[in-house]
């Protein structure tokens, strides 16, 4: 979690030097569903991802360096910067893509599943996406038909309580989200998405459930998105949501619940978890540095793989 | 000489059944997936028996979510899978759009060529008994839009096999488009495997007076109209474009050259279609072997009308393309030879069927 907050707000840093020349999502406050859900997933689980996929993708173990270099628009980055913040890939992890259309990539991973049924693999899929998720017509496809099929995919729903910057309750009926994926005859669960742990207990439960073939899961998670939508900044100042509500999500950090929980625990001491964020840091420096020195591609290489051969 | 075998015919929907039962022999990663697929009329036949051979995990029936269901498509395909989708009409991919063209067609593109989709979507293009705005419309233009789709549209039941099992083996998207008034149509289809190329047009009927460059149906159409031509010793060149994306110029070119003159005939709206696309290619690279501004035959601008009456003189067919034929080429025919052509050409059917066995109902 440390990392990927580390990893954000370097971002955000530098994100005004505008030479990252693409749009920005950034999950710091949500870090801990990504970090809880991943921490259950082996190598060859796969994951799918959505436009706010930074976490998702350091979570699953993709690589830092490429990543940087993907959002510089390097020849290094894991598009080759074909894709940007958006579209990020790292097949060795087998996190097989996020796109930025909302719900896109969810029927891809009920897709990930039912191959892995018909070819007999013991893998799982995972589709991370948000509240406004839910809302697309494609998501309610995607939960029927891995019902239908019992098919091992993993539904991980963000609730973040917003879509850019309109609140749920003006998008949907005052009712849980999850009742939505009981009705379609999916197992649900539903907790804490701030508390590590708390994800990671459910998470651990339901990856469990999916390999004793009980089935598709569908776990909701609340949280809070500190930042603007899209962007590397605080946006109190746009005043849709109220200084309190702001006051309150950030005292719901996961970062210094767990910080607490480990120092009361003494698994770690002060300054070890310093040391930690310290080499943490430097490896974010040095990822900033390879793609910064990394070759810069040019047009010629826009132009070609279509098609695939 | 030819073996029987070799010589053995078959329907444009057997050929189809074929290739999809060939290609899952040959494949166990192929699965066939759509509404109605292992149902009682099984599309048209052209999925009939495959899921006595394969199974109910290869031949798949689906819930109604056509873009869901591309999506679960694309996902297997990413994972090893190649799977087949049919659609009983094209005007139901519509509700695919996003997955076809957000996903499908980018995913190789956008993640740098690490992976690809080898996806075929089979899109049946309905015509006549009344089928009406929503069940009778040619997409072959919008999909051909998108960079990272191939859209192919075979004539006949020999292309039909080959460029199915050729689509199934490509690595890339492939939307295969039938014309529901090609299924019945026989053809020498052989026996074996085979494939037949997805980039290359086909020069069906040689000919030296007019190119005729025409899509899917209206092949057949023009086919007429060079063969009626024929017994009076006028060579039209019809070209059979196979594929829309990508458009066969150079074959188009290299007859423009020899005749100077182009029809191109489509089974979908002029504005905007391959045949816009087509004509300016010729005309960017080929203005000097041009003796003629090139002309279309293809559909009005507005919507298919369901019923007859109003359908009568929708679709344009052979005599449309035979008038064209004699004014570009300034053909003029004594009353005898120009009535012998319309008694060959003319449509004897009710305007609405391909043929007196159809009767409906779709």
């Amino acid at each position: 979690m440390l990392r990927i907050r580390r990893v954000e707000e370097a971002l955000a840093e530098k994100y005004a030097e505008q030479q990252m020349r693409c749009p920005m999502h950034l999950c710091i406050g949500q870090e801990a569903i990504s970090v809880g859900v991943c921490a259950t997933l082996t190598n060859q689980d796969v994951v799918f991802s959505n436009h706010r996929a930074h976490g998702h993708y350091l979570a699953k173990g993709g690589d830092l360096k490429r990543m940087i270099a993907e959002l510089y628009g390097r020849s290094t980055g894991c598009c080759g910067g074909r894709g940007g913040s958006m579209h990020l890939v790292d097949l060795d992890v087998n996190f097989l893509g996020s796109t930025p259309i909302v719900g896109g990539t969810v029927p891809l991973a009920v897709g990930a599943a039912w191959a892995a049924r018909l070819k007999g693999d013991d893998r799982l899929s995972v589709a991370f996406f948000g509240d406004g998720g839910v809302e697309e017509g494609v998501v309610h496809e995607s939960m029927n038909f891995a019902a239908l099929h019992r098919l091992p995919v993993l539904f991980v729903c963000e609730n973040n309580n917003f879509s850019v910057y309109t609140p749920l309750k003006e998008r949907q009926p005052n009712q849980p989200i999850y009742k939505m994926a009981e009705a379609h005859g999916l197992t649900s669960w539903h907790g804490d998405g701030n508390d590590v742990e708390t994800v990671f207990n459910i998470a651990r439960q339901a990856t469990q459930a999916i390999h004793n073939q009980q089935g598709p899961q569908f776990i909701e998670l609340s949280t809070y998105r500190w930042r603007e939508h899209c962007g590397p900044n605080f946006d109190n100042e746009l005043n849709y949501r109220t200084a309190e509500e702001i006051t309150t999500g950030m005292a719901a950090c996961p970062l210094a619940k767990s910080r607490k929980n480990i120092l009361a625990a003494g698994t770690q001491s002060m300054d070890q978890l310093q040391q930690l964020e310290n080499e943490i840091d430097r490896e974010i420096a040095a990822a900033f540095e390879f793609a910064l020195s990394s070759p810069i591609p040019t047009y010629t290489d826009a132009v070609g793989k279509v098609y695939a051969q | 000489m030819r073996s029987e075998t070799a010589a053995r015919k078959l329907t444009y929907a057997q050929a189809i059944q074929e290739a999809l039962r060939q290609a899952m022999e040959a494949d166990p990663g192929v699965v066939v997936i759509g509404e109605g697929v292992p149902d009682p009329k099984a599309i048209f036949g052209t999925t009939a028996g495959l899921r006595e051979q394969f199974g109910a995990q290869r031949v798949f029936d689906m819930p109604l979510s056509e873009n869901g269901m591309t999506g679960v498509c694309i996902g297997a395909a990413l994972c090893g899978i190649r799977p087949v989708m049919v659609h009983q009409r094209i005007d139901f991919a519509l509700l695919a759009m996003d997955q076809l063209v957000n996903n499908a067609a980018k995913w190789h593109y956008m993640f740098n060529g690490l992976k690809s989709v080898p996806l075929v979507v089979r899109l049946i293009v309905g015509r006549g008994w009344g089928q009406g705005p929503q069940h009778s419309q040619s997409l072959q233009a919008l999909f051909a839009h998108i960079p990272g789709l191939k859209v192919i549209g075979p004539a006949t039941a020999y292309d039909a096999k080959g460029m199915l099992i050729a689509a199934i083996e490509d690595n890339n998207p492939v939307l295969f488009i039938e014309h529901r008034w090609l299924h019945n149509i026989n053809d020498v289809v052989p026996v074996d495997s085979y494939r037949t190329s997805l980039d290359k047009a086909r020069i069906v009927h040689a000919g030296n007076i007019v190119t005729i460059a025409a899509f899917s149906y209206m092949v057949m159409e023009a086919l007429h109209v060079a063969q009626a031509f024929a017994k009076h010793g006028i060579a039209v060149e019809v070209i059979d474009l196979r594929s829309a994306s990508p458009l066969d110029t150079d074959t188009v070119l290299s007859s423009v050259k020899k005749t100077g003159l182009l029809i191109v005939a489509d089974t979908a709206r002029a504005s905007g279609g391959i045949t816009a696309e087509l004509i300016t290619r010729i005309v960017e690279q080929g203005f000097d072997h041009l003796r003629k501004p090139p002309t279309r035959i293809a559909l009005p601008d507005h919507p298919a009308p369901t019923s007859h009456f109003l359908a009568n003189g929708y679709y344009p067919d052979a005599v449309n393309i035979f008038e064209e034929i004699c004014r570009i080429a300034d053909i003029k025919l004594g009353a005898d030879a120009r009535a012998q052509i319309l008694h060959d050409i003319r449509r004897i059917n009710p305007h609405d069927v391909p043929n007196l066995a159809f009767t409906g109902p779709f």
